[in-house]
């Protein structure tokens, strides 16, 4: 067990090390630096801030300084707000990201696995296909198209919810929805497959022989087994509603990360650009490794060393 | 074990001509094949052509390429003219789709939106097969360390979210159409590759792969003439439900204003374009959307079908 949880995260920190590294020398392939966007800088002036931040040192010394200001933390500073740290950017925004993610995250959840559940227990039936419906659906619909719908039809025309703005609990509504529709739809199809496995199983039969009452037949029984695939697709998720939050965010003017990267690449704030993807590249790599370890924590018999995918 | 087989053994040898007896002529055809054998393909195929709604997605995606080929050319409009007196008219008899904040058709701009999103969604995927199917089907073949090697990088570079690679490119180097595309197959060809790596491992070690490389093939022949020939099913399956996925990689990307330059217009970028004065204009954005996410939905309800129809096991 320690020796696979110490496995995975060699791979990952080898991973997160290779977009740092793409990162800065992608950056660096640029032309431009920070300073050079702001008027006329008198020469000595120019090099005491070469001299400050290194830049009239080699590339190579400038790539470990690089890698060790990353591991404290440290971004470097914003080409278009003046004198910002890109990780005080970063925090500032973070919350409000974070609030949308995580309520898009349970929400995705709870929504999928009972969707899931209801077109298993009625296989089918009219639920059955209207719940695959709307999963095939909820996967080829892109989140901007329809965060652009939801906003068009419910706040707009309407008048259900404010078109932008995100304070109050009502706001949560439209990008929330247009966040999840796709990890809903994945986990609704996940879990309607896997429970239609469990419950032909031999030990479902058992429990209805044995004379349990349904409730406890489905939380003890069937949903804990029937939810497995769920947990493999955890990860994905993240990434998928991390992503999604860009573009989400931009429609809904919510001020989080990733309005801030679509800005930062607007502009062409470089240094900027390279903070938030790496943050994001921490935060995705996290949870897929959070991921792999809830599936073996769950379901012991996942065979720890001999599983290839992940 | 050894001693019964002995014992017929000895039976068998003092046999007499009255142990035997003609069969009867209703037996003696029962080994004569009636029906006219049908490959695996054909098999496949009639399958595909019984399940309604994957034919109906088939005959939408084929209907959306032809309108792509030809759309922009029976108007009388190109994608890319200003009208500064006819900007963001309603859909008419004039402009179909209506026009957008510079005056530009909307039709002609919509399939030629069309057209880019299906280039790229195409061009990306043949290049993740071949790939995929080259580098899988070295570490399917070989295995042991060379397997073990690859498929860590293979992982290591999967870890890194594509997105994120694909952004930092698009940032980088100039943005177009072969960028975009060579930003999407960095990393979308290992998906296909572990798919073709685990079908190798299991066909590498079937009975009449054995018989080939006793009779001298070698390993080229091996893998082009008996294992991946045998792979396509899931190989042709991967690469429909990719075309999608690089369709939609593209209208985000074209979204956050990395994709094609104006004027050229991709479906995403057109939905992007028309965000901003949508409460106003919904037709600017209702097009492209539609379109976008018809194309989207068809090649993934073209694909289920496929996979039902290859790989009849996997229905349930």
């Amino acid at each position: 067990m320690v020796r696979y949880i110490l496995n995975k995260l060699f791979y990952m920190l080898v991973s997160l090390f290779i977009l740092i590294s793409a990162t800065f020398f992608l950056m660096k392939a640029i032309p431009g630096d920070p300073f050079q966007s702001e008027k006329k800088v008198l020469p000595e002036i120019r090099a005491r801030l070469d001299e400050q931040y290194g830049f009239n040192k080699p590339l190579y010394e400038q790539y470990l300084k690089y890698l060790g200001n990353v591991i404290h933390g440290d971004l470097g500073i914003s080409m278009k707000h003046l004198n910002q740290e890109v990780s005080d950017l970063i925090l500032k925004t973070f919350s409000a990201s974070l609030r949308l993610g995580i309520v898009a995250i349970i929400v995705s959840i709870i929504v999928g696995v009972l969707l899931g559940m209801l077109a298993a227990l009625y296989h089918r039936k009219l639920i059955d296909n209207i719940a695959m419906v709307l999963a095939v659906l909820g996967i080829a619909v892109p989140s901007f198209v329809l965060a652009a719908l939801l906003q068009y039809f419910f706040a707009f025309k309407f008048h259900m919810f404010r078109v932008v703005g995100f304070e109050n609990p009502m706001d949560y509504v439209l990008p929330v929805a247009a966040l999840s529709a796709q990890p809903i739809a994945f986990i609704a199809r996940l879990t309607r497959s896997s429970m239609l496995e469990v419950l032909h199983a031999d030990y479902i039969k058992t429990a209805k022989a044995k004379g349990l009452n349904w409730v406890t037949i489905m939380f003890r029984h069937v949903v804990r087994n029937g939810i497995m695939p769920v947990i493999t697709y955890m990860g994905p998720m993240t990434a998928n509603i991390v992503t999604g939050s860009v573009v989400i965010e931009q429609v809904f003017g919510i001020g989080g990360i990733g309005k801030q990267f679509v800005e930062s690449i607007t502009n062409r704030d470089y240094t900027l650009i390279m903070g938030i993807t790496i943050f994001y590249g921490v935060l995705l790599m996290l949870a897929r490794f959070i991921t792999d370890l809830l599936y073996v924590i769950v379901d012991p018999r996942v065979k720890l060393s001999s599983r290839k995918e992940g | 074990m050894s001693l019964e087989s002995s014992a017929a053994a000895k039976q068998t040898a003092t046999l007499t001509p009255e142990d035997f007896s003609k069969i009867s002529p209703a037996d003696k055809n029962s080994e004569v094949i009636h029906r006219e054998s049908i490959s695996a393909w054909k098999d496949a195929w009639q399958r595909l052509l019984q399940n309604k709604v994957a034919m109906g997605a088939l005959v939408l995606l084929l209907l959306i390429v032809l309108a792509a080929i030809i759309g922009p050319r029976i108007s009388k409009y190109s994608y890319d003219t200003n009208d500064l007196l006819a900007t963001n008219q309603k859909p008419s008899a004039e402009h179909w789709f209506g026009t957008d904040d510079l005056g530009r058709d909307m039709f002609v701009r919509t399939w030629m939106g069309a057209r880019i999103s299906l280039i790229v969604g195409l061009s990306a995927a043949l290049i993740d097969l071949l790939i995929g199917v080259i580098y899988g089907g070295i570490m399917g073949y070989f295995g042991g360390r060379v397997d073990e090697i690859m498929n860590k990088f293979s992982e290591i570079l999967y870890a890194i979210p594509y997105l994120l690679v694909t952004i930092l490119l698009l940032v980088v180097f100039e943005p177009g159409l072969g960028t975009i595309i060579l930003a999407l197959t960095i990393t979308g060809w290992i998906n296909m590759s572990w798919i073709v790596r685990g079908e190798i491992m299991q066909l590498k070690n079937r009975e009449y792969v054995l018989a080939s490389r006793s009779l001298g093939a070698g390993s080229g022949r091996l893998l082009f003439r008996h294992l991946l020939p045998n792979a396509m099913g899931p190989i042709i399956v991967t690469l429909t439900l990719s075309v999608p996925n690089a369709i939609f990689s593209e209208a985000f990307l074209s979204f956050l204003g990395l994709g094609v330059q104006a004027p050229v217009a991709s479906l995403g970028s057109m939905v992007n374009d028309a965000l901003t004065g949508w409460m106003y204009y919904p037709w600017r954005m209702l097009f492209p959307a539609i379109l976008i996410s018809v194309t989207m939905l068809a090649f993934n309800i073209f694909g289920d079908g496929l996979r039902d129809a290859l790989d009849p096991k996997l229905k349930k």
